[in-house]
């Protein structure tokens, strides 16, 4: 069963391709990575994917039912959750409550109850809080809770943003460069951390320029090159596609493309 | 409860307010004070709710004012025209302003920044234009006189009722805000503020959100002009223009954007100071200015956060 | 037929000083991100300061001069003194200093000028000109090529010098004009100064038709924002076409429905644009890039 399958996707901005007829399908259980040069449109891959953004051409399934057109929030309704390349953190809330935040969509209080503090609201408020607590440990990020959000490192925030994505229990999770700005220990850790989200079955998207970590983790790899599919396949048939160094080395310079198929 | 357990109660803002609410007019040497203090919670109730719009959800309104017309004309006009009591007309006011707050807000809370803020000022002009060309309903220009409020047999007058009566709305508006924000919606709302992409991609359904609260502080807003007009016995179309939408949002600003408690020090400020400027006479509208000016350059957070981080700094 | 040329004649008056007003926001706005509710009092001091010095027997064309130049004075002030104190604020802030500022600038109108109305002689006398059966004021004539000349100049600043690259270049990345040593503090000043010059003609401009009083400012603010914003804020252009399409639904209003309602209908289609074109009608939809 696939978890995600799009189709023919399509998408301009004032003439620019950004995305041009791209297909993927992305099975169960797997850590599916999306690589390519800046600018090649795995960004824009993941705005289409998550609502944020409407294509022009294709359609998107998602567990097997068509949900091109829908809303993000509907979405995140269908499992699907995210995070982003520009981090979106919440800088004004803690980063407990930032995590809560993510909780919105099992929490099932109503208006007038929220207003009026109703019994349900406080008892639903320290599941929410429980819950998020376990998804800050979850993205290695236990005992910051009351800190302001704004206040954390680069690289702690690329995991507050996992942990907030983790907190709405989604079944597909997409990371959009979640090794950015980490050094390689800090990278460890997120390797880690995917392989134990992946663990309990939660399907992973990656779009990460780090190689060594694509490579290490991902079951299947697909390569963008100017909004256009290049190639697809297993981390070794990828490694081993001339096209795709020859990408590289085109537009990204050698340096890069050593240090990833090496 | 332990003290340590009080100070840290959910509600201990409210507390202390609900506390203050009772011990002011100890040193109230005249009615006048209480008319001030009457006037201090009014507003504060109103900005109290364009607090959880502006602060908290960051949808900024410049038509507030508006809503707070809707509710101070309901209780002018649904007495005399209908014979209704005032407060039913009140809570029809309420109910009226929530209506056409979510009418005018489905559309125009799509809209960002300064087009909302412009969007806004057009729907707080348009209302105050009604009330000013309708004056076979409401006495055009001039205003109209606004019967007095009276509860069962009682004929509520005078302006140490007011100042009760205004204290204690006040007081239950604050631990709705407060309850508010301990909540999933006012998590959501906060989260709106800083990323709306977030929020959706995390299932908030942000345009349901905003309207919420767009209804829920026109809401507070209707009440509070309704206390105005019961208040003053007499309202004009001012009270619905642009001037006063501003004072609105300069008491939000003033006292500190997202801060509850704030609302009411901003509140305070801007009722009590031009009362205290007048002894300046022609000096009045420049001083305030200046000083709107250099509360604004000196405490860019706002009074009450302001003071709140010198606090947090020297404990340290 | 010649209501209609009438109705247009004295919407596109109103309009161009509609236009201006937006111009002064849009100028200010590109350079620094603020929108400056002083804006309205700039076109005040610039008529009121001209009918005092006037007044105190100073040729008008001399008068106009001094109320212009006091009046950029008042720009480079506010900048100076209200708006860089508290530079990295947030918009509402910066806002709020620019509604306290024009409290004040009002306030002190008050005590300096009177609370009265005035007025100012037209340029080129007050016998109407008759065009196609309406009857148009010169000075209708005299605020049109003035709005128009401003316009041009403005254009032709932005597009043909040096500084005004740098306004550009300010305006698209402020960092990126910072490391080009591009000194954008100056860029503001400077756009506040222009923003207070284009007011203060303005309302030399239109008191001989509108007159003119301490208070006026803040329904010009209202207008000229409104103006930038129907055009799309940041746009000159709009500013423009949202100005004069705006004193054109007014006076249309006024003339064929009600007077009354005319600020009604007038906000009621920048409510039913803004909602259509969320970016108004010659802005640019900002997409966040996440
Ligand atoms: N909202 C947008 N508006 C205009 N162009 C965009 C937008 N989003 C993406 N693009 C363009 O699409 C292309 C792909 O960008 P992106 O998806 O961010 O690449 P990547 O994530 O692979 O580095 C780029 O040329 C980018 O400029
Ligand atoms: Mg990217």
């Amino acid at each position: 069963m696939m978890v995600l399958e799009a189709n023919g996707l399509s998408i301009s901005f004032g003439g620019v391709r950004a995305i041009d007829d791209v297909s993927i399908a992305i099975a169960s259980g797997q850590v599916f990575s999306i690589i390519g040069p800046n600018g090649s449109g795995k960004t824009t891959l993941f705005n289409l994917v998550s609502g944020i953004y409407l294509p022009n051409d294709g359609n998107i399934r998602l567990a097997g039912e068509t949900v091109t057109g829908l809303a993000p929030e509907q979405l995140a309704r269908r499992g699907l959750s995210r995070t982003f390349q520009n981090l979106q953190i919440f800088s004004r809330m803690t980063v407990l409550e930032n995590v809560m935040v993510g909780r919105h969509r099992h929490e099932r209080t109503g208006i007038m109850a929220d207003l009026l503090h109703w019994p349900s609201v406080p008892r639903q408020n320290r599941a929410t809080r429980d819950a998020a607590r376990a998804a800050l440990a979850r993205a290695g990020l236990a005992g910051e809770d009351d800190r302001p959000a704004g206040s954390l490192a680069y690289g702690a925030l690329k995991r507050l943003e996992i942990a907030r994505a983790l907190a709405s229990e989604p079944k597909l999770l997409l990371l959009d460069e979640p090794a950015a700005g980490c050094n390689p220990v800090e990278t460890q850790d997120i390797d880690r951390i995917i392989r134990a989200i992946v663990k309990d079955g939660i399907t992973v998207v990656l779009v990460e320029h780090d190689m060594r970590l694509v490579m290490n983790i991902s079951d299947r790899i697909h390569v963008l090159a100017s909004g256009r599919t290049l190639t697809e396949g297993t981390p070794d048939q990828v490694r081993s596609d001339p096209a795709v160094i020859q990408a590289y080395l085109g537009v990204h310079g050698s340096q890069e493309a050593v240090r990833a198929f090496d | 409860m332990s003290l340590r357990a009080l100070l840290d109660n959910r509600l201990m803002p409210a507390i202390a307010i609900a506390a203050i609410v009772i011990i002011l007019p100890l040193f109230f040497p005249s009615a006048y004070y209480y008319r001030i203090g009457a006037l201090v919670f009014i507003f504060a109730l109103a900005v109290v709710g364009l607090n959880l719009l502006m602060g908290f959800a960051g949808q900024v309104s410049l038509g507030h004012a508006g809503f707070m017309g809707i509710g101070a004309y309901s209780v002018a006009i649904g007495p005399v025209a209908f014979g209704a009591p005032s407060w039913l007309c009140l809570f029809a006011g309420a109910i009226l302003s929530g209506t056409v707050a979510f009418a005018v807000g489905r559309p125009i809370l799509r809209l960002k920044g300064h087009y909302l803020a412009v969007a806004t000022l057009g729907f707080g002009l348009l209302v105050a234009i009604v009330l000013t060309n309708e004056a076979g309903w409401t006495g055009g220009p001039d205003g109209m006189s606004v019967p007095k409020l009276a509860l069962f047999e009682w004929r509520v007058r005078g302006s140490d009722a007011w100042y009760w009566i205004a204290g204690t709305t006040f007081v239950v508006g604050f631990v709705l805000a407060l309850n508010l924000m301990d909540s999933p919606t006012g998590r959501a709302l906060h989260a709106i503020h800083d990323s709306e992409i977030a929020a959706r991609v995390l299932g908030i359904d942000v345009a349901r959100k905003k309207l919420t609260v767009f209804v829920i502080s026109a809401t507070y807003a209707s009440v509070a002009g309704s206390y105005l007009a019961l208040f003053n016995g007499h309202i004009t179309p001012d009270s619905a223009g642009f001037l006063r939408s501003i004072e609105l949002v300069a008491m939000v600003v003033l006292g500190g954007m997202g801060s509850i408690v704030g609302s009411l020090v901003g509140a305070a400020v801007l009722v009590v100071l031009p009362q205290v400027l007048t002894t300046f006479h022609e000096y009045e509208q420049a001083l305030l200015g200046l000083i709107v000016m250099g509360f604004m350059i000196f405490l860019r957070q706002g009074i009450v956060p302001s003071i709140a981080a010198v606090f947090a700094r020297w404990r340290k | 037929m010649a209501e209609l040329l009438q109705f247009v004649s004295s919407g596109l008056t109103v309009g161009a000083i509609y236009a201006l007003v937006g111009l002064g926001f849009t100028l200010i706005y590109k350079a620094s991100d603020i929108i400056n509710f002083a804006q309205g009092e700039f076109v005040m001091l610039g008529g009121m300061m001209t009918v005092f010095v006037a007044m105190a027997d100073v040729p008008l064309p001399v008068a106009a001069l001094i109320a212009a130049i006091v009046t950029a004075g008042v720009g480079l002030a506010l900048h100076r003194f209200a708006i860089e104190p508290a530079r990295g604020a947030s918009p509402v802030v910066l806002i709020m200093i620019t509604i306290g500022a024009s409290i004040f600038l009002r306030g002190i109108a008050q005590i300096v000028f009177d609370k009265r109305f005035h007025s100012l002689p037209p340029l080129f006398g007050s016998d109407p000109i008759q065009f196609g059966g309406a009857a148009i004021l010169p000075q209708s004539l005299a605020v049109l090529g003035g709005a128009a000349f401003i316009v041009i100049l403005l254009w032709l600043f932005i597009e043909r010098t040096l500084l005004g690259k740098a306004v550009i270049a300010t305006s698209a990345n402020r960092l990126a004009a910072r490391l080009i040593g591009i000194d954008t503090r100056q860029i503001v000043d400077f756009s506040f100064v222009v923003s207070a010059v284009i007011g203060a003609i303005a309302g030399i401009l239109i008191t001989p038709i509108a007159l003119t009083s301490y208070d006026v400012g803040t329904l010009l603010a209202l207008k000229g924002f409104a103006a930038a914003m129907l055009g799309g804020i940041g746009s000159a252009p709009g500013a423009v076409v949202g100005g004069l399409l705006l004193g054109m639904i007014e006076a249309m209003t006024a003339g064929y429905l009600s007077s009354n309602y005319k600020d009604a209908v007038a906000f009621l289609i920048i409510l039913i644009v803004l909602i259509a074109i969320p970016q108004g009608l010659f802005g640019r939809a900002k997409i966040e890039r996440v």
